[in-house]
Formats: structure tokens, sequence, C-alpha cells
């Protein structure tokens, strides 16, 4: 008998051999392989320099195999604008969270897209801050308690849950504007062709491309990891819908 | 040649900057060091402007001056700021056509000139600062009459270039109403 | 190449697009925004960056970012945008990559006023971003020295991954003075070995200013600090006037130092052994230079565009050897050669000890001449 191996599933090479220091159950590992999937697929790990934000993914460079730099908190935009700028030809990215993109860099973000800045952004939106142990985010629903809403998001003293991808497809300048949800795995696909797609936007030069991602907390949350994806279809999704909300002409028949 | 400082106001629209610019340039040409700064900023848009120009032989230092050693006046409020002003033995050119009162000042030399209507008899209204900057020459020669107007003609923007013929027409007339008058 | 007559703010930005800058972020600000002005038309003309950005926040981090790439970048502004700026320039530093920075500074604090100033001495010189580092700051006084020194500006900035500061003020940036400029330097092909590019056919690059364990951020404080060590011996510039023999030794640098020029000439004119000492480098400090001279003169007369900020360093650098006098305007207010020359006669003919604190003796003088001058 002639043995066979096919391999169905292995570390994509845009991938270092370094554990992850997210939480168990959360949904940045998962992310992160889906960029670094696409980067593999597309053949761009050589070209590639990557923004990491400020937040749990600071450490975003540890894990993927490329170039990186660290920005600021809430500047990635503007920081991979500098760089995109100065070197057109290669592939620029930022990774950033709700607190970090929706909140202190609202400005650069919303600017970033009005240029119509040749970008991706990968923008995980889990509702709440993470790395500072779980205060409350720009995108925090209402009612939902933490560290600072212990008595639950009162809209009328802190404001509604601000919903970034509706905001960005009303730029001139963006390309691709898409929600998608990590919480099963049908919807892991749909993310990740998604953001193939927006690497797609940068590679063909068609402007700002932005895939928000619904993603869990669940240590922040103080669920179990099953019970923090649940909440995420249920409770997130029904406030943040998903939905291509700007799609270039060009994308919309793209076969990837 | 000492150091000579120069301060030129007047209004805005008046080309104060552009005849202490034309005083710079014709300076650099002719080898002298020279300074040239203007009052910038909000008090730019329609209040006053003026500069100041220094020019020397030697390395400049300070680019502005409290007591000049001439002062190009072109409307009243620059009469009023600067007669006090000019360094004692010092020369104030005052625009006549603006207002109605004697230099009181004895220790200074001042010469009331009529600008506005030199510059209708001409034939183009806004050649007041460089009747002035004639009549300044004939009072403090830091540089011959020919000399300045060679550099005007140099660094004169294109789109004015068809009024250079006035302009060095205004230079004669303020130069010589200055030496018929004193 | 001939002379010509150059306004300030445009000969700063044309002396950078010939030392090879290739990429400009900034926001407009008076009094500096000229030299972006400038940048907008002559970099795309030349097929490089200009981008004016959403705030001075968002502009240097695109510097940031640039800088990364090993490219040479900058962007020029005032001080209120300097102060939104700190935060980028801390996150510069502590990655190790070079920019340069021009604060065209004004009156303040606050939104205080457009008029020329030197109040951001502390803010520039001992830092101004959070954490332990430490900017090269220039600071010319003519427009051929800004031409001359942006250039420097950008070896120094290469030569030590680090931020270098160019401070001038309104004056600086208004002013028309006959310059010469030169030759267009070639842009260098050659990618700096730690520059982000994309990691082809070599190991990843990470540029980061995150030091997680104190203890590497411990040894990185270090290299920064040793770095600096090397760049105090080595990059020490300031210029003189009549000290030879001088009994009465005035510093002041830009503007302040350049006024001051004048009036030591008109105190020699009358006989009195004044002398001028202007630093160039705020930092490094020409700290030994100034330790020779207070062994040398009978007294020392510091003269600022701010409230005492650079005399604090002139203090700690004398050591009380001979007494240290101050003058200073404020708020936007250059003096003028006749205060300073006032001065020189005043410190020249006072054998008092002199203050402790030289601003207290400084303030009712300054009172006095205000309510004289209003």
């Amino acid at each position: 008998m002639v043995a066979t191996a096919e391999v169905i599933y292995q570390r994509p090479e845009s991938f270092t051999e370094v554990h992850t220091h997210y939480c168990p159950g959360c949904t940045h590992g998962v992310a992160h392989r889906l960029v670094a999937e696409v980067i593999d697929e597309m053949g761009l790990r050589e070209k590639t320099i990557g923004v990491a934000p400020v937040g749990c993914s600071v450490f975003a460079y540890r894990y993927f195999k490329m170039d990186f730099v660290e920005a600021a908190h809430g500047r990635a935009p503007a920081m991979a604008t500098g760089i995109k700028r100065v070197l057109p030809d290669r592939t620029v990215f930022t990774y950033q969270g709700d607190g970090d993109l929706a909140s202190i860099g609202i400005a650069e973000i919303m600017h970033a897209a009005g240029r119509g800045e040749n970008i991706t952004v990968i923008f995980i939106n889990n509702a709440i801050y993470g790395m500072t142990g779980g205060q409350m985010a720009p995108t925090t629903l209402e009612g939902m308690k933490t560290t600072s809403s212990p008595l639950g998001r009162d809209v009328k003293l802190a404001g509604y849950p601000i919903r970034m991808a509706e905001l960005l497809s009303n730029m001139d300048g963006s390309a691709y504007i898409v929600r998608r949800s990590m919480h099963n795995a049908a919807n892991v696909r749909k993310s990740k062709k998604a953001i193939r797609l927006a690497f797609e936007a940068q590679e063909r030069g068609l402007g700002f491309s932005l895939v928000e991602l619904l993603s869990s907390c669940p240590t922040n949350w103080k669920l179990t990891p099953q019970e923090a994806l649940d909440f995420v279809g249920e409770k997130m999704v029904p406030v943040f819908p998903l939905g291509d909300y700007k799609v270039h002409p060009t994308l919309e028949n793209l076969k990837v | 040649m000492d150091e000579t400082s120069i301060i030129i106001s007047g209004f805005g629209g008046q080309g104060t900057l552009f005849a202490g610019q034309v005083l710079a340039y014709a300076s650099m040409d002719n080898g002298l060091e020279v300074t040239w700064i203007p009052s910038y900023g909000p008090e730019m848009r329609g209040g006053t402007a003026h500069c100041t120009v220094i020019v020397s032989e030697e390395a400049i230092g300070s680019p502005l001056v409290r007591n000049p050693d001439v002062v190009l006046a072109l409307n009243l409020p620059s009469v009023d700021k600067y007669e006090t002003l000019v360094k004692e033995g010092g020369v104030l050119v005052a625009n006549s056509s603006l207002f109605d009162r004697e230099i009181t000042r004895q220790s200074i030399k001042s010469l009331l000139i009529p600008v506005n209507k030199i510059a209708e008899e001409i034939g183009l209204a806004r050649l007041g600062n460089m009747i002035m900057v004639g009549a300044m020459l004939a009072l403090k020669p830091i540089l011959p009459l020919e000399k300045v107007k060679e550099a005007l003609g140099n660094h004169i923007p294109e789109r004015h270039k068809k009024t250079l013929p006035m302009n060095f027409e205004a230079m004669d007339k303020g130069y010589r109403f200055a030496k018929d008058h004193l | 190449m001939a002379k010509e007559l150059l306004k300030g703010n445009h000969a700063f930005a044309e002396a950078a697009v010939r030392a090879g800058v290739e990429a400009f972020y900034g926001y407009p600000i008076t009094p500096s925004t000229e030299f972006l002005e400038y940048m907008s038309a002559r970099l795309p003309a030349l097929g490089r960056v200009f981008v004016q950005a959403e705030s001075e926040v968002a502009a240097i981090n695109m510097v940031y970012g640039a800088a990364c790439t090993g490219k040479r970048v900058m962007t020029a502004s005032s001080s209120p945008g300097l102060s939104l700026m700190m935060e980028g320039i801390s996150y510069i530093a502590g990655t190790e990559v070079p920019a340069v920075v021009v604060n065209v500074m004004r009156g303040g604090p606050g939104l205080g006023n457009i008029a020329p100033s030197q109040g951001d001495y502390y803010q520039m010189i001992k830092g101004g971003g959070h954490g332990d580092y430490f900017p090269i700051v220039l600071a010319p006084a003519s427009v051929q020295e800004a031409i001359d020194y942006i250039g420097l500006a950008f070896d120094l900035a290469d030569k030590y991954r680090a931020i270098v500061h160019i401070v001038v003020d309104g004056n600086m940036g208004q002013m028309m003075e006959p310059a010469e400029l030169p030759p267009m330097r070639e842009i260098p092909e050659k990618v700096p070995d730690w520059a982000v590019s994309g990691a082809k056919g070599r190991e990843p690059n990470i540029l980061t200013s995150i030091y997680i364990d104190p203890v590497d951020e411990e040894v990185t404080n270090l290299r920064l600090l040793k770095r600096w060590k090397e760049i105090e011996k080595n990059e020490v510039i300031f210029k003189e006037y009549a000290v030879e023999d001088a009994e009465y030794l005035v510093i002041g640098f830009g503007t302040a130092g350049r006024v001051a020029s004048s009036a030591v000439r008109e105190a020699r004119e009358a006989g009195i052994k004044a002398g001028l000492l202007r630093p160039i480098t705020l930092a490094p400090f020409p700290s030994q230079r100034l330790e020779e001279l207070a062994d040398q003169v009978k007294r020392i007369l510091v003269v600022e565009m701010n409230s005492g900020m650079m005399l604090d360093d002139v203090i700690r650098i004398v050591k009380g050897k001979v007494p240290v006098e101050f003058y200073g305007r404020m708020g936007g207010v250059t003096p003028l050669p006749d205060e300073i020359y006032a001065e020189i006669r005043r410190v020249s003919e006072n054998t008092g000890p002199g203050a402790e604190d030289p601003r207290d003796e400084w303030i009712p003088r300054l009172e006095k001449f205000i309510s004289g001058e209003k």
C-alpha cells in the first residue's frame, strides 16, 4: 500500500512560529490567520508593511512574518498614509480595534477614507476596550455592562454605539467597506472573502478599503467562548448589521 | 557708508512692502548687505502695512530698529507714529496728499510731498510708493537713483512690466520734487 | 551660485527640497504656513510627496510612518501645532527613526498670538513629549543659516537616527535676505537596513517604541543616552562676536541673539568690552565654551524672547562663577537693539553680587520699561 499525504491545513507562510498572547476564545487569532492566508494567497508577503495599533493587538507584529510598524493609539491610518505615499507600490494595511479606530482615531480613519488613501484596514469591533480591562468603547451596546459603565451603557449619558462601516461608506474616497462577523464558521469564511476583496481593492489602486469584523471578547464580557460567540450573533449583529456598504464596481464581479 | 535703517509705512495696498523690496533688491544687486522684514498677520489686513529695510556694507545684526534713519510715511497714522521715532538728524518723507498738517519736529530732515497728486499726473494712482522711493534717494542717497531703477527693471513681476516706464517716471518725479523743495 | 533675495519660510523649504526631502506632511498654522504652501507646489512638481493632513496629530504620525521607510521626511509648524505633535515626536524618538521638524515659534501660552517668540525653549529643548529622549535642536539666526542648517538637520537625523528640531520665529520666517541656496542633492537609492520596505529576501524589520519589559526599555533609554553623549561630544555649533577680550558676555539665540549682536557692536563703539555667544545648537548646548568664557568675563547677560528658559541652562553651567543677569521680552515682543544696549550698559556698571534668580531683578525693570513704552 502506497501511503499518500495531502496537506489540508498548515501555518500560513505569513505567520511566525510564535504563540499568540490572546485569551482563549478571542477571535483576534482567527482574524490574524485570515489576513495571513489572504496575503499568502495573493503572494504579497514580501511587499507588505503592516501597521499595528494600540489595543489587544498591539503585538500583532510578533505574529505576522512581514515588515511591521507600531502606531500610536488611533494613528495607524496616518502612519499608513505616511508609508503608502512614499512607497506606493507596497501593500500597506492597518489592524485596529474599536477603541483605536472609532474613538481616539476617528479623525485619522475618516480622513484616510476621505483622501481615498489606497490602504486596507482590518477593523476588529468587539464592543469593548480589551487591553485596558473592559471599559466602555464607542461601539459598546446600549445597556451593556463594562467597567466604566457598571450599570450598563446609558445612552442618555454615554451616547450611542457608532457604526463605522456605515459612516465610512459615505466617504467618496472609499472603495470597499463591508461588515462581517466572526461568530461561526460560515461567517468566518465570508470574512476571509471580504479581506481578500479589500486587499484586491488596494492592489488595483481603487482607494480606501475596510473590513469591519464583529468579534468576541469572552474575558471582558465575562462569558464563556461559546456564549461570547452567541452574543455576537444574537446581540451585536442586530445593532451592527452585516453587509456590503460600499463596493467599487471593479470588485463586484471579481471571482476570488 | 554706515548702516541705514528705513521704515516704509502706510495703508495696506499702498505698496509699502514692495517699495521696501525694491530697495532690498537694489542693495543686493549692488553688493550691499540688506534685510527686509514686514509686519505680518492680521494687522496687514486692511490696517497699516509696514516694512523695515536695513542696508549696510557689513553683516547686519538686528533686522529691526526702534529709531530708524529714514521713514517713508504714506498716510497720516504713519506720520503720527514715526515723527517722534525717526533718529535725530534722520529723514521723514510724508505723503501730504492724505493730511493737512506741518511736521513740527526740527531735529530731523522732513519733506512733505503730495504723492497721490503726482501719481495722478503720471496717470497711475498706485505709483505713490515709487515716488516716495525717488524722493528718499534725493535725501538719503544710499544708492544712485539709476541703480534703483535698474533693480526695479530686473525684479518687477512680469504682470506689471508694462507699467515700468511709469514707475521710472514716478521715481524721477519724486527725486526731482525732493531736490526742488530742500 | 549667486545670491538671491529669499524669504525665510521659502528659503527653508527650498533648502529642504535640495537636501533631498522626499515627503512633507503638514497642517496650516501662522506663521509657518508659507512653508507648507511652498511644499504643496514644489514637491509634487518633483514627483515627491506632499500631504495636507487633517491635523498636526495626523501630520506628525504621517511623518512617523514615512520616517520608518528611511526616506528623508519633515514637517513644519508653529507652537500650538508643536504641542499637538509632541505625541508623534516621542514615538519617533522611541522608535529611533530620523525626522526633521521645524517650529516657527509664536507668542503663547494657549492661542497666544502669531508674533515672534522663543517661548517654546523648554518644550523643544527639554523634550516636550513623554519619556526619556534627547532631540537635537538647531537655532539659525539668518536666512543663510537656515538654509545651511536645514541640510545639516537631515544629515544629523540620519546619522543618529534621531529627531532634529529647527526652531526659528516669525521674524525669520517673514524676513527677506540675500542668501545662496545649495545645489540639488541626489536622493540616495539605498534603503537603510533597519527600514521597513517589504521583507523581500530578508527577515522582517519591526519598528516600534514598545518595550514591555522595563529592563528592555531601560536598555533602550541607555542606548539613547549614550548616543546623546556622542552628539554632545561631536555636534556643538555656536557663533561668537568680539569675545576675545570681552568682560561682559551676552548670550542669546536666534532673533534675540541677532538683535543682541547689534547692541554688542554699539557697546564696543562706546568702549564697553562686550562680547556675544550665540548658540546654534541649543541641544547640545555649547556648555564647554560657556564654562571657558565664564572664567574670562566679569558678568553675563542672557537675552531671550521668553521668561528666562535658556537662562536656567546658563545658570547651571556657569555655577555661580560670575553673576548672571537676564533680559527678556515675552508674548511675541521682539527686543530692539537699544533695549539690549541699555542692558549691556547697566550690566557693565553693576558690580553687585547678582540675584539668586536673575528674574527677580528683571521683572521690575521690564514692568518699568513696558509702562514707558505704552
